[in-house]
């Protein structure tokens, strides 16, 4: 009888066992990376200052573009310069260790540096102005911001997440004057009348779905 | 055959890494060492007119035309801006104040009812007393529209139920204020 293993299958099975581990590894990192640190949904990061959207966006109800005001003229939302925390924090908490940095900020006149944690690769372009004028609200992309003590990502903003909503972007639309609006819930209940609304404002608007998927719209 | 993995190792490295997504260009919000200050977005010199500053400073001169769309672009910036602190109808009851901010004054006291409406402009310019300045962020025009709907809320104050005709009165009642 011949056999089964030859003198080098030791070394094989090794070789082989090597490889498959390695592969293991490498598919961890691949996908950790495309996910990229920054977009993991749900996870916060270190800030500089423990900045509360509950706080603000909820308890307080202060619009967000009191904070991101360019969001409906530009392509980017931006963050609030340090003196646009201070149109209040001038008066109030105004020796709150927790705000140290705001102060320093401000007295130094160097910006203070947020970790962002919903970043698209650069070369997706994105532009805020358009989906804020059609009336896509902050919340479908962003989630219950005004719910976070600290701010996380609602969506990691993957490819087939956009092209989900430009191939039928009728649902998502809504009064362009309420865009910051959060609670869409009595909204969500009247099915039908909104059905009509959806494809109505379609038309208004020359929502094109065939030009919206087309890559040159995203990778440009 | 030691040699063999390590190459294969070595080809699939790349596929870990994702450049793209990180190009040599930095974003507004990003810092960068092309400038002393660290700061990717640069001020402007001291000095600088901006193309449309003109029309801009000719905007912040001339009141605008009054307009229902002009009340309702400010009904909608004095919202985001000025409700904080001035609360919904302008008596000052905001939620800021209420955790310790100096008290507004009410648009609805005799003083502020005969400012003319370049006061209001004025005061979004430059900011008053304890209030900043909110010249930053809301465009001239837009201070013209906010300072017409607190002309509009100053009447709305002040007038008399009987003014209004039967339907907008049931409309009040039902509204239950
Ligand atoms: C008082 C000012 C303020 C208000 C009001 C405010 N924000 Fe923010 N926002 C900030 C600051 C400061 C940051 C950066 C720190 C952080 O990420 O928490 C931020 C970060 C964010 C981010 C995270 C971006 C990223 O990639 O890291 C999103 C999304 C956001 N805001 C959306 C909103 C929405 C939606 C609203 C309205 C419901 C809102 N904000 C209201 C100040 C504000
Ligand atoms: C419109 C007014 C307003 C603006 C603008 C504002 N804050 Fe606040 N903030 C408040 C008030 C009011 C409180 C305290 C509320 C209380 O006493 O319950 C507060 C509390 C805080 C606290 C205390 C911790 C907490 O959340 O309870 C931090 C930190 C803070 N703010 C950071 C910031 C930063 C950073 C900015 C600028 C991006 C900012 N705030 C802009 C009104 C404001
Ligand atoms: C269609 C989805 C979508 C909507 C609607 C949307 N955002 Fe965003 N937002 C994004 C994406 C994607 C990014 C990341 C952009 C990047 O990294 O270039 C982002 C980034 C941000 C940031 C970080 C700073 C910046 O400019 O990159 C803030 C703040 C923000 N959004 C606030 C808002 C607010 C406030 C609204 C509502 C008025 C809003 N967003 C509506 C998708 C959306
Ligand atoms: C919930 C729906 C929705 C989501 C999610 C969404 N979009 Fe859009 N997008 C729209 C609508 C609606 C328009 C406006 C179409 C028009 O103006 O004809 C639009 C337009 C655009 C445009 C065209 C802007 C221009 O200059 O004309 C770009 C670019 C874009 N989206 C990128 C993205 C990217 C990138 C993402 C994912 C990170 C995304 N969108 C996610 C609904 C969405
Ligand atoms: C609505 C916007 C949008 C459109 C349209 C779009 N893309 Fe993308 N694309 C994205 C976003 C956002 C990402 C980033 C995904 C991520 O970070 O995981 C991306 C990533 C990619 C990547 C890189 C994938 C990776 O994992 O590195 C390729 C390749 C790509 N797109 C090709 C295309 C092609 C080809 C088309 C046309 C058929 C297209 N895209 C149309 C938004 C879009
Ligand atoms: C952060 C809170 C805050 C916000 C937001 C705010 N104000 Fe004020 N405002 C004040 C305070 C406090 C005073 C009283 C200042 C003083 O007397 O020192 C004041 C005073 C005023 C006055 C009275 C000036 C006078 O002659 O007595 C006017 C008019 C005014 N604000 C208009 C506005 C308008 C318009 C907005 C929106 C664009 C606005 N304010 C937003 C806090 C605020």
């Amino acid at each position: 009888m011949a056999q089964i293993f030859t003198a080098s299958a030791d070394t094989r099975l090794r070789a082989m066992l090597l490889m498959a581990a390695a592969a293991l590894v490498l598919a961890i990192v691949a996908g950790y990376a495309s996910q990229g640190y920054g977009t993991v949904v749900g996870w916060v990061r270190d800030q500089p200052v423990p900045f509360s959207h509950r706080h603000h966006a909820g308890d307080l109800g202060i619009d967000c573009r009191y904070c991101h005001g360019a969001v409906e003229t530009s392509s980017r939302a931006g963050f609030p310069a340090t003196h646009v925390c201070m149109t209040c924090h001038s008066q109030i908490w105004t020796n709150a260790g927790m705000l140290a940095p705001v102060r320093l900020s401000l007295a130094q006149d160097k910006p203070l540096i947020w970790q962002r944690v919903s970043k698209l690769p650069d070369y997706v372009y994105f532009n805020h102005s358009a989906h804020v004028a059609k009336g896509v609200p902050c919340v479908t992309c962003h989630g219950r911001i005004d719910r976070m003590p600290l701010t996380a990502a609602a969506h990691s903003f993957h490819m087939n997440w956009c092209l989900d909503c430009h191939r039928n972007p009728g649902p998502a639309l809504r009064p362009p004057g309420e865009v910051t609006r959060m609670d869409w819930s009595g909204w969500d209940d009247s099915v039908e009348s909104h059905r009509q609304y959806a494809a109505l404002r379609v038309r208004v608007e020359h929502i094109d779905p065939v030009k919206l998927t087309q890559c040159n719209v995203c990778h440009r | 055959m030691k040699r063999a993995i390590l190459l294969v190792l070595l080809c699939l490295l790349p596929a870990a890494c994702n450049d793209m997504g990180r190009q040599p260009r930095s974003d507004s919000d990003e810092p960068s060492k092309l400038f002393a200050d660290g700061k990717a977005l640069q001020a402007p010199p001291e000095g600088t007119l901006a193309r449309d500053d003109p029309a801009r400073m000719a905007a912040l001169q001339n009141r605008p035309p009054l307009t229902p769309a002009l009340l309702q672009r400010g009904a909608e910036r004095y919202a985001i801006y000025c409700t904080p602190c001035h609360g919904l109808t302008g008596d000052g009851h905001g939620r800021i104040p209420s955790r310790g901010f100096p008290q507004p004054p009410s648009f609805h006291e005799a003083r502020l009812k005969a400012a003319p409406s370049r006061h209001f402009v004025d005061v979004i310019t430059a900011g008053y007393g304890a209030m900043y300045s909110y010249s930053d962020r809301i465009e001239p025009r837009d201070r013209w529209a906010i300072a017409a709907y607190i002309r509009a809320l100053q009447i709305s104050q002040s007038m008399p139920a009987s003014a209004l005709d039967e339907d907008e009165r049931r409309r009040l009642e039902e509204s239950g204020s």
